[in-house]
């Protein structure tokens, strides 16, 4: 990097991407050069910044300017005015939203100050393409540690010692993983990443292989290294083809610097790793449906024991970690365990990364210390609710969290105060709801999620899971009564008690939550037939402002179930029990005496 | 051994390590409710997917219930099999799964005999309390098997017998979620699988999702036509079952009371299948012997080991999957079609009945016999040799609804010429019986002498491969057995590799041979059924006076009036078949 003055970093994830970041990056490099500044200025793609909201983004190193939401047409002015000038275009600039000045630094940006990037380290800063880029960012120096300093067990010890738990969403030990499997008497080994990230809104692993693939395949190196594997595979969907391309690309350099292969780094261990595209299954996240999918079988999990460390992969011991996992690897080795221990809580130590989603402002990627509050995670980073709403709950680990309210905006977020809440990290979406956000269609909204996604294998998920839905639906559409939420109850723990994998053990976790939590709205849809957000249309009610009422009849003329009464020249009222909400009183009305409540 | 302490309901157990607590239950006397769990112990077959979670119990200290089924036993485990929490679990999953399924029971082919029906009875059931919208196909009707998937409740039993046992193939779980559903690739109908019509699938299904295709509507039909001559013929296997339908032991033979009630059904003659068993065994024996000798003496060309070609599953089976492999098996045709032929030609021409007024109806432990009398090769002028076959079960249909009292029917005999048979024509029921019936005959036949013993124990039993060197008077003919598809597809892929040493070998489509066929009373997951019924078998075999083919009267009368000798002209048009390439019927979408 050493010989450009300056750096062009132009976010290529896919959020950018799906926002012309290529034409931009194109229009850049196409006018430093008309400029003739190509032997000075550098202009790349990188991987994500995880501020979506304001993407794409555009940083200029050395100077550590952060601009945002760039148009291709903006790539002139950047480089008439930034670059050659050295004037920076203030219109792109971040405005700070309390103070609103613009701020030309991420680190005095909200949304950056309170992070901390471990596994997202390299992400933004690096050209992904480049195993070079990496290399100088103590790249595979971890893996050269390992494979010439330490003993398998030695790693495994340092693993353990590090507190790293599983980012999939499990929280196991992952040096006890890798333990077990290293234990695991076998001819063959397996070392799995899991890259089939499906949690509704959830991309850190997409954009951590996007933006800096190779961290992930020097971790599964390490590990296959402690574990005594030689074979790597990652499972990853299909959707995500730019990570695919991107991870192919590093895979192919890794092999020409003999970071993989045959005798890496002269030590005689071999490693290689391959690719396995996922079509996109939900539960093909769950390690034994990953395994099977793999093994070219339907996605659909088997009962544990045996763990997949003990019979996995063609039933050879395999190792299955997450993305994110992987990613804080490297890290650790290099820095020490003790070192990453003393980041985070009691149990959850490290960081976590979150996909922010929902009412909220920054709605992007951001990785915290464990131990982050939520107030933190929401007010600071994620810039509060949007348009000044009223906040009202998040829903953690996605499908098969819970949501979490008002009361629990202080809890230190770690995997056992998430899980004592009645969520649970899962792998890492938090998706925020507002006042206007009702609670039964939230859980609604997840459960049809679930029901999509369900493999069908077990009775409890496969119809259970249906039938939540239904009595969800039934009480969003105000036919509900008392008794379906005591049956929504009953069933939710019957699924939980019964359902064979974790995705039908978690699935009514949306439901329980929201009974806990909001009680209150589930008996408004049930017994007063009203929902307080107004999402739920059914439940939505005509009313007749006696104020503005001229008594011109044609309301009652209009209505096709004669719910309207009212004397001609007098006040009209509807009878709630009669209106089907059809709206045509609305729609006939000409001065405006007709609402909805 | 390694053995566990542990606690189910309060009773200490010790037992092997390894052991899932369902076994363990019922090593105790505890009885755990299963649904989709299958255990075939005798033919080591089980199916434990654990989707049902129906055998759901209470492990201390776990956080959730744990499906017996599958749960190994641990070290000081404390297992409660019954309690509130399991109880109420237990009857929620079934009654979601009642919720997607139909109710039409009272009109159902299961009714009576649903293992998913007899749960809902045991738990109770008077009312679901999760109701709402159920998944619903499209029904599939082919030559012999019926899908109705409306009511699979996803147990799988009939995809690990497809896949695992028969390594047919067809069956697999396809779509996610409330939609999944077991069913051929792209829910295509099974005729245009690669399906055998082997059946297992429907002997295993707890629900009505697969059946049989019923004839017994055209055979009361047939009977009731004061035009048509009706001849019914009854497979071996058939005696060693029927009696279950009718509260009998396992096991019982009922010959005598299933020749009175065929009689009192209306057939005018009461065949049996046997005889034309025998008359296999005349033209398989004979070609086994010919192709052993030509081969014996050097001419390369003549394909050894011969196989048999009695079932029709089997038939099937090599004509999808091993095409290239068409010369291998035996061309005689099946005891049933070989009956129908001769009944249809040298019996009808005896009772002076033109073919069309002769109508053959066979009563058989099999589905794919409904799709092989449907065969094209196996009719003249459109007319079938044999009208209608019905299965064991659609049999005790018919005589239950016929008002006869089964148990109380007194023995009678078939009738004759083609009811008369010997020892060895009865054992072509179970596994080994065909190659044995086969050697009886053959060893006389090759030797001039006579057997001093015709028991071939060391051909019998029900392990899935079996080997046996017979000794012809210093010729050692290495025979092969296999029952079971995937054991056959075993047996089939060490001759396509030339690695195989037999000269002849016997196969079964089915586990068990035809006493275990997809016609036969259901065993519901009791595999000493099956083995009663073999024992039957070789009981019925033990009592006949004349026990090698080539000794029944009625064969040599055969012979002599009618076909010559095996192998003859009229043999070959006659009992003689042709295989066909069906590799290529089935065409997978690029």
């Amino acid at each position: 990097m050493a010989k450009y003055k300056m750096h062009v970093l132009v976010c290529g994830g896919t959020g950018c991407h799906a926002s012309e970041s290529d034409t931009l990056l194109e229009n850049l490099k196409t006018i430093v050069a008309d400029k003739g500044l190509d032997n000075e200025v550098q202009v790349i793609a990188t991987g994500c910044f995880g501020f979506c909201e304001k993407g794409p983004i555009v940083k200029i190193m050395p100077d550590n300017t952060f601009y945002t939401q760039v148009c291709p047409a903006d790539a002139r002015e950047i480089v008439e005015e930034h670059l050659i000038k050295g004037r920076k275009v203030n219109r792109l600039l971040y405005v700070d939203p309390e103070n609103k000045e613009h701020i030309s630094d991420s680190k005095h940006m909200g949304f950056y100050k309170k992070q901390l990037r471990i596994a997202l380290r390299n992400c933004g800063f690096i050209d992904p393409e480049n195993i070079d880029e990496y290399i100088s960012r103590d790249g595979y120096e971890a893996l050269a540690k390992c494979l010439t300093e330490m003993t398998p067990q030695q790693v495994i010890e340092e693993m353990k010692k590090s507190g790293l738990r599983g980012r999939g969403g499990g929280g196991f030990s992952t040096g006890l993983k890798w333990e077990i499997t290293s234990k695991s008497v076998s001819d063959i080994k397996y070392v799995v990443c899991n890259a089939d990230e499906g949690d509704p809104g959830a991309f850190m692993d997409r954009s951590i292989l996007e933006g800096d693939p190779h961290s992930v395949i020097e971790a599964m190196a390490i590990c296959g290294y402690c574990i005594g594997a030689s074979y790597g595979l990652v499972y990853i969907r299909a959707e995500y083809p730019l990570a695919i391309d991107r991870l192919k690309t590093a895979i192919n350099q890794a092999r020409e610097y003999g970071l993989l292969g045959q005798d890496i780094l002269g030590t005689g261990f071999a490693f290689d790793i391959e690719l396995r595209y996922g079509a996109g299954a939900f539960v093909c996240g769950e390690e034994t449906a990953l395994i099977h999918s793999m093994e070219g079988l339907r996605g659909e999990p088997t009962v544990k024991p045996p763990f997949p460390s003990v019979s996995g992969y063609y039933e050879k011991p395999t190792n299955v970690n997450n993305v994110e996992t992987f990613a804080n690897v490297p890290v650790i080795i290099n820095k020490g365990a003790e070192w990453f221990a003393s980041i985070g809580t009691e149990k959850s130590k490290g960081t976590k990364v979150f996909a922010l989603a929902g009412k909220i402002n920054n709605v992007g990627l951001i990785e915290v210390p464990m131990g982050t509050t939520l107030r933190e995670v929401i007010y600071e980073i994620g810039g509060g609710i949007k348009d000044g709403k009223k906040f009202k709950a998040v829903q953690t680990g996605g499908p098969s969290g819970g949501c979490l309210t008002e009361k629990h905006l202080d809890t230190p977020i770690d995997y056992d105060n998430l899980l004592a809440s009645g969520s649970m990290m899962g792998s890492g979406g938090m998706i925020v709801m507002d006042e206007d956000d009702c609670m039964v269609s939230m859980a609604k909204f997840y459960l049809d999620f679930t029901v999509e996604e369900s493999c069908g294998k077990c009775s409890p998920c496969r119809i259970g899971n249906k039938r939540l839905y239904e009595i969800l639906d039934k009480i969003t559409q105000g036919k509900g009564t008392r008794d379906d939420i005591d049956s929504l109850r009953n069933l939710s723990h019957v699924i939980k008690d019964t359902a064979l994998c974790g995705l039908g053990q978690t699935s009514p976790n949306p439901v329980l939550s929201t009974i806990d939590n909001f009680w209150d709205e589930y008996i408004e849809h049930v017994t007063d037939k009203k929902c307080r957000s107004g999402q739920c249309k059914a439940l939505l009610q005509y009313y007749i402002d006696p104020e503005n009422c001229v008594g011109c009849t044609a309301c009652a003329r209009n209505c096709p179930v004669n719910a309207i009464s009212g004397e001609r020249k007098g006040i009209h009222v509807i009878d709630q029990a009669t209106c089907i909400k059809c709206g045509a009183c609305l729609e006939k009305c000409k001065f405006n005496a007709v609402f909805i409540k | 051994m390694e053995t566990i302490k542990l606690t189910i309901d309060n009773k200490v157990l010790e037992v092997a390590k390894g052991t899932t607590i369902l076994k363990a239950a019922k090593e105790a006397g505890i009885h755990i409710p299963t649904l989709c769990y299958l255990h075939l112990k005798d033919l080591n077959i089980e199916n434990k997917p654990a989707g049902c979670r129906v055998c759901v119990v209470e492990v201390a200290g776990r956080r959730n219930l744990a499906p017996a089924c599958v749960t190994e036993c641990t070290e000081g485990m404390v297992v409660n099999t019954h309690n509130i929490r399991v109880l109420n679990s237990r009857k929620t999953v079934l009654e979601l799964i009642l919720s997607d399924h139909p109710t039409d029971c009272l009109i159902c082919a299961k009714n009576g005999n649903c293992e998913l029906q007899t749960m809902a009875q045991e738990f109770g059931i008077r009312k679901l309390h999760y109701e709402g919208e159920q998944s619903t196909y499209r029904e599939d009707t082919s030559p012999a098997i019926i899908r109705d998937v409306d009511k699979c409740i996803m147990c799988r039993r009939c995809e690990m017998m497809c896949n695992e046992v028969q390594t047919v193939g067809v069956l697999s779980a396809v779509n996610r979620g409330f939609m999944s559903v077991v069913a051929p690739a792209f829910e295509m109908n099974l005729d245009h699988s690669v399906c055998t019509y082997c059946g297992q699938c429907v002997a295993v299904c707890p629900t009505g999702a697969l059946t049989e295709v019923d004839h017994t509507n055209s055979v009361i039909r047939a009977l009731a036509d004061p035009t048509k001559t009706v001849v019914v013929q009854t497979a071996p296997a058939v005696r060693a079952a029927l009696g279950e339908e009718f509260g009998m032991e396992p096991g019982a033979l009922v010959t005598g009371k299933l020749a009175a009630a065929l009689r009192r059904l209306g057939f005018n003659y009461v065949f049996d299948t046997d005889f034309a068993a025998d008359l296999t065994i005349m033209e398989e024996g004979t070609e086994l012997l010919d192709r052993l000798t030509r081969h014996l003496n050097g001419d390369k060309d003549v394909p050894l080991p011969i196989l048999t070609s009695c079932c029709p599953g089997w038939v099937n089976f090599f004509e999808h999957q091993f095409p290239e492999m068409m010369d291998i098996p035996s061309t005689a045709r099946s005891p049933q079609q070989m009956f129908g032929a001769i009944a249809k030609t040298y019996f009808a021409d005896k009772i002076n009945v033109k073919r069309e007024d002769l109508v053959v109806v066979s009563i058989m432990p099999c589905l794919a016999k409904k799709f092989e009398c449907q065969r094209d090769e196996f009719a003249t002028n459109g007319n079938p040799d044999v009208d209608f076959s019905i299965s064991t079960r659609e049999l005790a249909h018919l005589i239950k609804q016929s008002n006869i009292e089964f148990n109380a029917l007194p023995d009678e005999d078939f009738d004759n010429p083609l009811g008369e048979s010997t020892g060895a024509a009865v054992i072509f029921g179970t596994t080994g019986g065909v190659i044995e019936a086969a050697v009886r005959t053959a060893y006389e036949v090759h030797t001039g002498k006579k057997l001093e013993k015709v028991d071939f124990e060391e051909l019998r039993g029900m392990e899935y491969i079996r080997e046996a060197t017979i000794d012809f008077n210093g010729l050692p003919i290495r025979i092969g057995i296999a029952h079971g598809l995937g054991n056959a597809r075993k047996l089939l892929q060490d001759i396509k590799d030339g690695k195989s040493e037999f000269h002849a070998i016997e196969i079964m489509a089915c586990p068990g041979g035809c006493i275990g066929g997809g016609g036969q009373p259901l065993h519901h997951g009791d595999s000493s059924i099956i083995k009663a019924r073999q024992k039957a078998i070789y009981q019925e075999d033990a009592n006949k006076t004349i026990r090698k083919s080539h000794e029944n009267p009625y064969i040599i009368q055969l012979y002599e009036e009618f076909l010559g000798k095996p192998l003859s002209e009229k043999s070959h048009h006659l009992l003689h078949t042709h295989y066909f390439d069906k590799s290529k019927d089935i065409k997978v979408v690029e």
